[in-house]
């Protein structure tokens, strides 16, 4: 356990709307949502710390440890309220990060728009020299050219410079160079280096990477000396860790360094979340699914691990869709998010079916049923008409709901043009979203190279629960887990976060002509560097280092990800290197490639320390018992088309050991959790509920 | 479930049961789509894994298109969606086992030329085949001259694979591949991309089965007719807002030995619409040739989009949509036509399409595309330790039309929907060097909504070898046409850049190691008088470079000060006095 020790550890998420606070002292828990104050962030963070304390009972010393993951870099990036940016490149090049990938996303819409480039053309500059793909230099860096620079900097009043070179990350002397030049010149600008922030091959993909870094450098180095400050004059000294969009930890140091790193971290947390329920639990696979208001968080998680991607897409200009975002080429937990939420809207398409999202009626005005002037039907109108809402529990009876206000809307979005009733319109628009969801799964994980089935669904943010029993029989999956606490997951999986660095870099070797001094030597740069970063967070910590390669047959396109021996690599690893991809490729395609040689493409370096100690749910075993429901609702059944009378439980007077068959439903404040016919309930001594499909075990 | 109310009357069966179609309707895409996902992921050509040139789609028993992944180009969605009727003829449904795979790239039964292969497999459940999976894809070599616009006969532009079994109850047909490995200058690539093939329709086969023991059914039937039903009412119904009548529209483009005029008449009518190419140029010489099919795609895609969007490809929406055109025309040519670069006539039909629809929708439509330039770049000698032959095809853009309410997009693919090949992933497989991959001032054909800008790239040798390209380019001497007073594009333009000779758009070009490749790419159709574009997106385009200074001044009739800020007063003038003296386009010499 990272921190000091014996006191408290506090996980802190600031996202759009909403800053919220977890913390946990010798095993007791509490959380707190305020508002985030967008002028200066640091303030709600301050502010929000000072009343959890109270409600705690704890003066500032106790705190032993912040953990803070925030979407500012994402805001920055999305509202476009960066640093005035400078690109320096390839002569010949200074285009690349505006023409993209040059394909539509949407074949059929002529009216799409493409996301504009963080760093406007008159500030992309380019000098002349040129790497070929061997690291090879064809023509040197023209210095002068790189000097020159400087005025125009000066006149344009340039805060950041991302330097990009093409081949950069198997030779980076070149941007190292202009670096050396520039920053002599102009010490008091920020910059990112491509070679350093993304070391890999996709010319478009780096570039977009190290403008995004310097982009969001220089708010973010802002906000976070004034959150240190802050920190310090109300007295609080405690280390101060920051949540990466890879799920790992870092120093404001580095966070500061590698800004784009930050983004997502939110989501993060939310993954963080599942895994250590999964450690808790001992749930090898697992399938992570966060539904909130306006989107839904899909990840895979294997071995308690979230799966990891080095790609994601920030901005999306268009309906969430893949290819409409920037490409950032770092290190983050795999996820698909798809606008599907409690206020997503419900509309009929001009072939009658039903449609819902990716629009979302947020919490202003919100679902029709809040009554605070939404009309359109949203999931949570549909979910109240079908009887799965208490309209007057909802969030704990402090938001009373409208039934009729909800038949209306449903009425006139969709119900009139079905020519269905109100409970058919909810019913549908309730098994599109549902759909819509397990069919972003089921893609997701073959994109992945996985298989979604057989896996155990943990359902947790405001609406996952209502929705999560169908999902997973849509999936073919044979367990969901509703957990504890699962309103404020992100700041609660921030505590629960390794301190962890990952370094990724391109470096092409083939098997068959495999040089190991070059693998090893680079090997032994990355996990220098990776210690390097990890240590200061670690205190003191154990280290543990992960590696992996990424390889694939020579001249496919895509890679898939093998464990490499994390000391130095031996000739006879080689043939277990092979021996590892062909079985892993075999049992993702069904076929190996005979006759073609395996080549790595990437090195992956992971250093961890701290994972924090999993609560086992196993022992000891609590005495199973049939809880009393406390009373009966009515839903409507899909299978028979009916509406039904279903027990109800309260969730806080369920004890481990309770066990019940569905349908039911389980109630608490923060959410609602509907258990279909098909599942069976049992209460594990964490207190959360596990539901296995009837015949599965 | 228990606790069942008897008191309530049971829901109308007929609204539920259309949910359970459209969530079943729903899966069938996702299940094309995995199997697109898993074509992508396994595949070993650039052309498939980067640019995404492929396409994937599910039949039922009878050879009807219930869906497709959005992943394709159109040119391979639209014909593989007739090219599965051949395989049926070929090989009836009843005489194939599970494990089967057929394939062909005959031009005149699929998308137009040998690069494309067709693999089709067929899905079996509870002993009986239910449905089709088909899969195209671009394959980087086929053997013969290559891609290129320079074969006089189809037998020249390399190897034919007539339909034939790929496997044979899971058994690859081991016969075939060792023709196609002799045969081919990239046999690891094609022969790889073969298994991707088949790998993913196995992939999309198990899901399949596992969708239809969850739903509890025997066969597609129903839900066939449905999507089809739906989806063509839907058709009928965008069709049915637009007036009737014959509306024509006419583009010429370069060509090899001649210019080609495409000539469209679409007919609007209440059954749907038809499109008449008659009058359209004769057949070429050479390559450049389109096959009914590929013709159809691209007609029915352009339409498609600017009617109806939203709806889903399939039979039942492509329906709706026929085409036909003379057998003495380019764009149904008969055998043994050549017709490896079928594409440079064939995208024209989309623009052709929005061109007439423009004239039958309020608001109009976009302007004419540059379209996109592919060049098929080829040597020999020493790379990666190895001395062989390579081949890269290489897709890049020009700009898009103007559209009636905005600028066109910059260097973006239209009508094909293909991505880039990243320079760095080009030059790490084959020995290529690029110099220079800039966007284009002025490209974009000027009105009050600008066309897209295109690129200028440059091409050389990483090694003492010299290479070649392949030009298949168009719209160098007849650029994309603006609309309502906006100016054409730029033309497209080729040439050595030291040696600075011009280059012809079409044949094959050799570029001496110490020497490089430029191409210069068409760009977008403007729309509206360029005099009425706002004077500050004017200024704007002047600051990052899109538009010249001097072209502000002559076409936009935009003065700047010399900080680079507007002149109102003197613009206001000089735009006035333009349009007094009627010179709302270019100044002429």
């Amino acid at each position: 356990m990272i921190g000091k020790s014996g006191r408290a550890r506090v996980g802190v998420d600031i996202g759009g709307t909403f800053t919220d606070f977890a913390i946990e002292i010798g095993g007791r828990r509490l959380s707190r949502k305020v508002l985030t104050t967008a002028a200066a962030p640091e303030k709600g963070v301050l502010e929000g710390l000072a009343a959890l304390l109270e409600d705690a009972g704890l003066s500032v010393d106790d705190v032993g440890l912040i953990i803070h993951g925030t979407t500012l870099a994402t805001n920055a990036l999305i509202e476009r309220k960066g640093a005035r940016t400078a690109f320096v490149t390839t002569d010949g090049f200074r285009d690349i990060v505006e023409s993209g990938f040059e394909s539509r996303y949407e074949q059929y819409d002529l009216t799409i728009d493409l996301p504009k480039p963080l760093v406007p053309r008159r500030w992309r500059f380019s000098v002349p020299e040129r790497i070929d793909s061997t690291g090879r230099i064809h023509r040197p860096l023209d210095t002068d050219a790189v000097k020159a620079l400087v005025p125009q900097f000066e006149r344009e009043g340039i805060e950041a410079v991302a330097i990009g070179f093409l081949h950069s990350y198997i030779n980076s002397e070149h941007e190292n160079a202009a670096h050396r030049i520039l920053q002599d010149a102009l010490p008091g600008l920020s910059y990112s280096l491509s070679s350093v922030v993304s070391p890999e091959m996709r010319e478009y993909e780096r570039f977009s990477t190290a403008c995004a870094n310097a982009y969001v450098q220089p708010r973010m180095a802002t906000y976070l000396q004034a959150l240190e400050v802050g920190l310090s004059a109300a007295g609080i000294d405690c280390p101060l860790l920051l949540m990466l969009s890879s799920g790992g930890l870092t120093t404001i140091e580095t966070a500061s360094r590698f800004p784009v790193r930050l983004v997502e971290s939110g989501p993060a947390g939310g993954a963080i979340f599942s895994s250590h329920i999964a450690r808790q639990c001992e749930y090898e696979k697992v399938l992570s699914f966060d539904m909130g208001g306006t989107t839904a968080k899909i990840c895979l998680i294997d071995d308690f691990v979230p799966q990891t991607s080095r790609l994601f897409e920030v901005a999306r200009v268009y309906r969430f869709r893949k290819g409409s975002g920037l490409p950032l080429r770092i290190p983050v937990i795999e996820m698909v998010e798809i606008g599907a939420g409690g206020g997503s809207i419900a509309r009929v398409d001009s072939m009658n079916r039903i449609t819902v999202g990716p629009d979302s009626a947020g919490s202003e005005p919100g679902p029709a049923c809040y009554q605070r002037g939404g009309d359109q039907a949203t999931v949570t109108d549909a979910d109240l008409m079908l009887g799965r809402i208490d309209p007057e529990q909802f969030a704990g009876g402090k938001v009373p709901l409208d039934p009729a206000a909800s038949g209306r809307a449903l009425a006139a979005n969709v119900g009139d043009a079905l020519g269905s009733s109100d409970t058919l319109a909810a019913f549908g628009i309730s098994e599109v979203v549902d759909e819509n969801m397990a069919n972003a799964a089921r893609v997701h994980a073959i994109e992945s190279g996985k298989d979604v089935t057989k896996r155990t669904l943990i359902a947790f943010g405001g609406a996952a629960p209502l929705h999560a029993s169908r999902v997973a029989e849509k999936l073919n999956v044979s367990s969901f887990v509703v957990p504890t606490g699962a309103g404020v997951g992100s700041a609660v999986g921030f505590l629960q976060a390794p301190v962890a660095y990952e370094i990724v870099q391109s470096d092409h070797q083939r098997l068959q002509s495999f040089d190991l001094d070059r693998a090893n030597g680079l090997l032994r740069q990355m996990t220098e560097l990776a210690r390097t970063v990890v240590e200061p967070a670690a205190f003191g910590s154990a280290l543990e280092e992960k590696r992996m390669v990424f390889m694939r047959y020579v001249g496919q396109g895509h890679e898939i990800s093998i464990p490499a021996p994390t000391g130095p690599i031996l000739a006879c690893d080689i043939e277990l290197l092979r021996k590892s991809f062909e079985e892993e490729y075999g049992r993702l395609y069904s076929r190996t490639v005979p006759a073609s040689d395996v080549e790595i493409l990437t090195w992956v370096v992971k250093v961890t320390a701290g994972i924090a100690d999993a609560q086992k749910s196993k022992v000891p075993a609590h005495e199973p018992y049939q809880p009393k429901p406390t009373g009966k609702r009515r839903i409507f059944d899909s299978d028979i088309g009916k509406v039904v009378s279903v027990p109800v439980f309260q969730r806080e007077s369920l004890k481990p050991g309770a066990t019940f068959s569905g349908p039911a439903i389980v109630v608490e404040s923060e959410t609602t959790t509907i258990v279909s016919d098909k599942f069976k309930v049992h209460v594990n001594n964490l207190g959360y509920l596990e539901c296995t499909r009837h015949g599965a075990h | 479930m228990a606790h069942i109310e008897q008191d309530r009357p049971a829901p109308m069966s007929n609204p539920l049961s259309q949910i359970r179609m459209q969530i079943m309707w729903n899966r069938l895409i996702a299940i094309v789509e995995e199997q697109a996902q898993t074509l992508i992921r396994c595949s070993f050509s650039t052309t498939v894994r980067e640019a995404g040139d492929l396409s994937a789609g599910i039949f039922d028993p009878q050879g009807r298109m219930l869906a497709q992944a959005v992943t394709g180009t159109p040119g391979h969605v639209n014909s593989m969606a007739t090219g599965v009727l051949h395989f049926l003829d070929e090989y009836p449904i009843d005489t194939m086992s599970p494990g089967d795979s057929y394939l062909t790239n005959d031009p005149w039964l699929t998308s137009g030329h040998l690069h494309d292969i067709t693999v089709v497999t067929p899905a079996f459940h509870r002993g009986k085949p239910v449905a089709l999976f088909a899969a195209t894809i671009h394959v980087v070599d086929i053997g013969g001259r290559g891609l290129g616009t320079d074969g006089r006969q189809v037998f020249e532009e390399g190897f034919s694979i007539p339909i034939m079994p790929l496997a044979r109850k899971g058994t690859m047909n081991e016969d075939f591949l060792k023709i196609l490995r002799a045969n081919n200058r990239e046999p690891v690539q094609v022969e790889g991309d073969l298994f991707s093939c088949a790998a993913a329709s196995e992939d999309g086969c198990r899901r399949l089965v596992e969708m239809m023991e969850e739903f509890g059914l025997a066969d597609l039937d129903d839900l066939g007719n449905h999507i089809i039903d739906t989806s063509r009412t839907a058709m009928l119904h965008a069709i049915e807002a637009l007036p009737r009548g014959t509306f024509r529209n006419e583009i010429t483009i370069d060509g090899y030995e001649a210019p080609v005029t495409v000539k469209a008449a679409m007919t609007i009518s209440d059954s749907g619409i038809h499109v008449d190419y008659a009058g359209t140029s004769g057949p070429s010489q050479f390559a450049i040739n389109v096959v009914l099919n590929y013709t159809a795609a691209y007609t029915c895609f352009g339409a498609r989009c600017c009617i109806a969007p939203d709806v889903p490809n399939n039979y039942g929406s492509m329906s709706t949509i026929t085409v036909s055109a003379p057998p003495d025309t380019i764009l149904n040519v008969q055998r043994p036509a050549p017709v490896a670069a079928r594409h440079i006539v064939g995208h024209i039909t989309a623009d052709a399409m929005i061109g007439c629809l423009h004239k039958a929708m309020a608001g109009g439509l976009q302007a004419e595309s540059g379209g996109g330039w592919n060049p098929m770049m080829r040597g020999s000698g020493w790379f990666g330790n190895t001395s062989r032959i390579w081949e890269n095809y290489l897709f890049y853009s020009g700009g898009m039309g103007a559209r009636p309410n905005k600028d066109g997009l910059t260097t973006t693919q239209f009508p094909s929907g293909v991505r880039i090949i990243p320079i760095e992933a080009a030059e790490a497989i084959t020995p290529l060097l690029f110099w220079r991959k800039e966007l284009l001032p002025d490209s974009g054909g000027a009105g009050k909504y600008r066309g897209g800008l295109s690129q200028v790239l440059e091409i050389g040798s990483a090694t003492d070898s010299p290479i070649s390209v392949q030009a298949m380019f168009d719209r160098v001497e007849h650029p994309a046409r603006g609309r309502n007073g906006g100016l054409p594009g730029k033309p497209g333009k080729l040439t050595r850049v030291k040696r600075n000779t011009l280059l012809t758009a079409k044949g094959q070009h050799q570029i001496s190691s110490d020497d490089a490749l430029r191409l210069e790419l068409p760009g977008g159709g403007g729309i509206g008088s360029p005099l009425e574009r706002r004077p500050e997106a004017v200024v704007e385009d002047v600051a990052e470079g899109y538009v010249t200074a001097q072209a502000a001044c002559d076409i936009y009739g935009v003065v700047l000060n010399e900080d680079g800020t507007l002149d109102r007063t003197a613009t206001a003038m000089l735009r006035s006095e333009m349009v007094k003296i009627g010179r709302d386009g270019p100044a002429t010499a």
